[in-house]
């Protein structure tokens, strides 16, 4: 019984064995500052407690999640805010003045937000335009949508239908349906990423554009899937969002783009593509919720979060950066058949 | 139609589909901004008013500086998201001496320099630590911004010497503002450095393949530096200028001005991905989106539709040529 085993292609490069993942290493960073603040406050470090960081961390997990999608393809989708801010107004909108049964308003949600997904990922894939570009000109043109339709006005919790805001905060085993739908969420891109074709294409294509071009995977559609998947997520959270803080404005989530890149990147996830894993994004996202929650807690002023969080961004990159040069560069490739004549 | 080409030229800006047909980049948006103009004037009466054609220039003129820095940035390949940020810190220190006293020539001397260090920092972060550039830049534009609120929190400072106020409204000649002048000066620099230096024609060549640039012996990481340098001396300036006209510093300042400083540039015809573009077209997208965020406000336009317009230009300016240069492709091969 000794058939040769296909040597397996590592989505993140096993450099240092299985003890030193950055994966493993993240979780003992993340269990190292749980530590830190129970040396001093025992109270942030219990069930609840942690069960609340979570809670809190679930819109960040599932962004996250999408936004590693598009980084992996070597693109970048900065437009997920707006579009939590657009399909969040948009349902918010449907509630309070059309009152549509739930399950038609919420499904709303992420239907708008796959569409605004498959808006930015046609540009990228039809036209070939940069995702940068793309993505900072839908940016503004979905945040300005959601004031065209509210007409920068605002829906309060009042206005809503009681069961539209009750969903997210209703408890099943003792545990928020936020939270359920985060771990669903985990669950589902896990499948998606390790085991569809759509996902595998979307590590080939990060990997190596041509070489994927070669195998049969069209770059430009793996990357038009990779923002359709991302834009549903968003559209998703766009509900969650406005249901958990039971309003809804224009500049709602404003700069949460930044937040749900900085989640990736500390997971790992390249912003050269091809590298991250579900894994990763999940334990960034609450690495960064973490801190966020900690920081009242143990007395540092709620405004020296931008600085904390632009520090840990720099960190995060400069390991990753590091981490990946360990390859060694290659000056002169060899070579190889390349008979393109 | 099949054109036999005998030496391949490596063009001095990637054409594009519409570039082939013989239409440049620049005429287009020379167009388009006098289409602008002559809307924004038959729109409003008051527009063509001398004073107010001066007034128009101050809302795009500081991003417009930052545009010609950042141009070379991006002609180089690279990004820099962090302009707002540094105009937040380069504020927040300027108030801080202000408030300790300092004259004029010092507050300048410390919004330029705090922008410089903040350029020098982000130089050093990608060209010598090797960070990718949009990564790094969306980090510091974070720390910068951040230390902006550790500094001030939701306070605001405003004790600003009288003749600081000259910098950001003062007039030099006529109608000439101050600001108006300096961004002039600056273009014309920039479009010589760019087009007729050999640090340009090196900017370039990164930008086209910075792999060819290094062998080829320039000192690639060194220009980076002193891109990002540069990139942050502009912005640093432009928090003088705007610190003066507004007369106050808070943590919110120039508060997403990345995304219409890299909208100027990239509506401007540098390319993303770098190698290509010129000046002129930055300094003419500067004129079309001041223009029209300036004409949207005489016609009462709320600031957040005015977004979508910006948006919507940022990704048809992009799209339109390439709809249309395949639309011209298939009518040339029918």
């Amino acid at each position: 019984m000794s058939a040769p085993v296909p040597p397996r292609l590592a989505d993140d490069l096993d450099l240092c064995g299985p003890v030193l993942r950055r994966e493993t290493l993240l979780a003992a960073a993340l269990v190292l500052l749980l530590g830190v603040i129970a040396l001093r406050f025992p109270a942030f470090v219990t069930a609840s407690s942690l069960g609340g960081v979570f809670n809190d961390s679930a819109i960040l997990i599932i962004m996250a999640l999408g936004q590693a999608a598009v980084l992996l393809t070597r693109s970048v989708d900065l437009s997920v805010a707006a579009n939590v801010a657009l399909t969040g107004m948009a349902v918010a909108l449907i509630d309070a003045h059309h009152g549509l049964p739930l399950g038609l308003t919420i499904l709303a949600a992420p239907a708008l937000g796959l569409l605004l997904g498959a808006f930015n990922g046609l540009l990228v894939w039809r036209l070939g335009m940069p995702p940068i570009v793309v993505t900072l000109g839908t940016l503004t043109i979905y945040r300005g949508l959601a004031f065209v339709l509210s007409g920068g006005t605002w829906i309060n919790s009042f206005q809503f239908s009681p069961a539209f805001l009750a969903l997210p905060r209703t408890e099943l085993l003792g545990v928020p349906v936020l939270s359920w739908i985060a771990v669903a969420v985990v669950a589902a891109a896990a499948i998606v990423l390790g085991r569809t074709a759509a996902g595998r294409g979307w590590f080939a294509v990060g990997g190596n554009p041509t070489a994927a071009a070669y195998a049969g995977i069209d770059p430009g559609r793996a990357r038009f899937l990779a923002f359709c998947f991302s834009g549903l997520l968003s559209g998703l959270c766009g509900y969650l969002w406005v249901a958990r803080y039971a309003v809804a404005y224009v500049d709602l989530a404003s700069g949460f783009e930044l937040d749900v890149i900085a989640a990736c990147v500390i997971g790992g996830v390249s912003i050269a593509g091809g590298i991250g894993s579900v894994a990763g994004a999940v334990l960034g996202s609450l690495f960064l919720g973490t801190i966020k929650n900690a920081l009242p807690v143990v007395n540092v002023s709620p405004f020296a979060q931008m600085a904390i969080s632009g520090t840990i961004i720099i960190a995060a990159v400069a390991l990753n950066t590091r981490a990946e040069r360990r390859r060694g560069r290659i000056i002169l490739r060899p070579a190889g058949p390349q008979t393109a004549e | 139609m099949a054109l036999q080409t005998t030496s391949r030229v490596i063009p001095d800006r990637l054409l594009g589909p519409i570039g082939r047909s013989a239409i440049r980049w620049e005429t287009l948006l020379l167009v388009l901004a006098a289409a602008i103009f002559l809307a924004n004037a038959l729109a409003s009466p008051y527009f063509l008013d001398i004073w107010n054609l001066s007034d128009a220039t101050f809302n795009f003129t500081e991003k417009a500086i930052i545009a010609l820095a950042l141009a070379f940035v991006v002609m180089a390949g690279e990004i820099d998201l962090s302009v707002g940020g540094t105009i937040a810190l380069a504020s927040t220190a300027m108030g801080e001496a202000a408030a300790l006293g300092f004259g004029t020539p010092a507050l300048v001397a410390v919004g330029l320099g705090v922008g410089g260090a903040c350029g020098l920092v982000n130089g050093v972060l990608i060209a010598r630590l090797g960070l990718p550039a949009i990564m790094a830049t969306i980090g510091t534009m974070s720390l910068y911004r951040g230390l902006s609120y550790l500094a001030l929190g939701d306070g605001v400072l405003k004790d600003y010497p009288a003749s600081f106020g000259w910098i950001g409204q003062g007039y030099v000649w006529q109608a000439l503002s101050f600001e108006f002048a300096c961004f002039l000066v600056l273009a014309a620099l920039a479009g010589l450095v760019l087009h007729r230096t050999v640090f340009g024609r090196a900017v370039r060549a990164i930008g086209n393949n910075a792999f060819a640039a290094r062998f080829s012996g320039l000192p690639v990481e060194r220009i980076r530096l002193i891109l990002f340098l540069l990139t942050g001396l502009a912005a640093g300036l432009a928090a003088v200028m705007l610190t003066s006209r507004l007369g106050s510093t808070r943590p919110s300042i120039a508060l997403g001005w990345e995304l219409d400083v890299v909208t100027i540039v990239v509506l401007g015809g540098i390319s993303i991905q770098g190698g290509s573009g010129t000046i002129p077209g930055v300094v003419l997208a500067a004129f079309v989106l001041g223009l029209v965020t300036y004409g949207l406000g005489l016609l009462n336009v709320p600031g957040i539709i005015m977004s979508i317009v910006i948006g919507a230009m940022l990704i048809g300016t992009i799209a339109l040529p390439i709809l249309a240069g395949r639309v011209l492709a298939a009518q040339r091969r029918s």
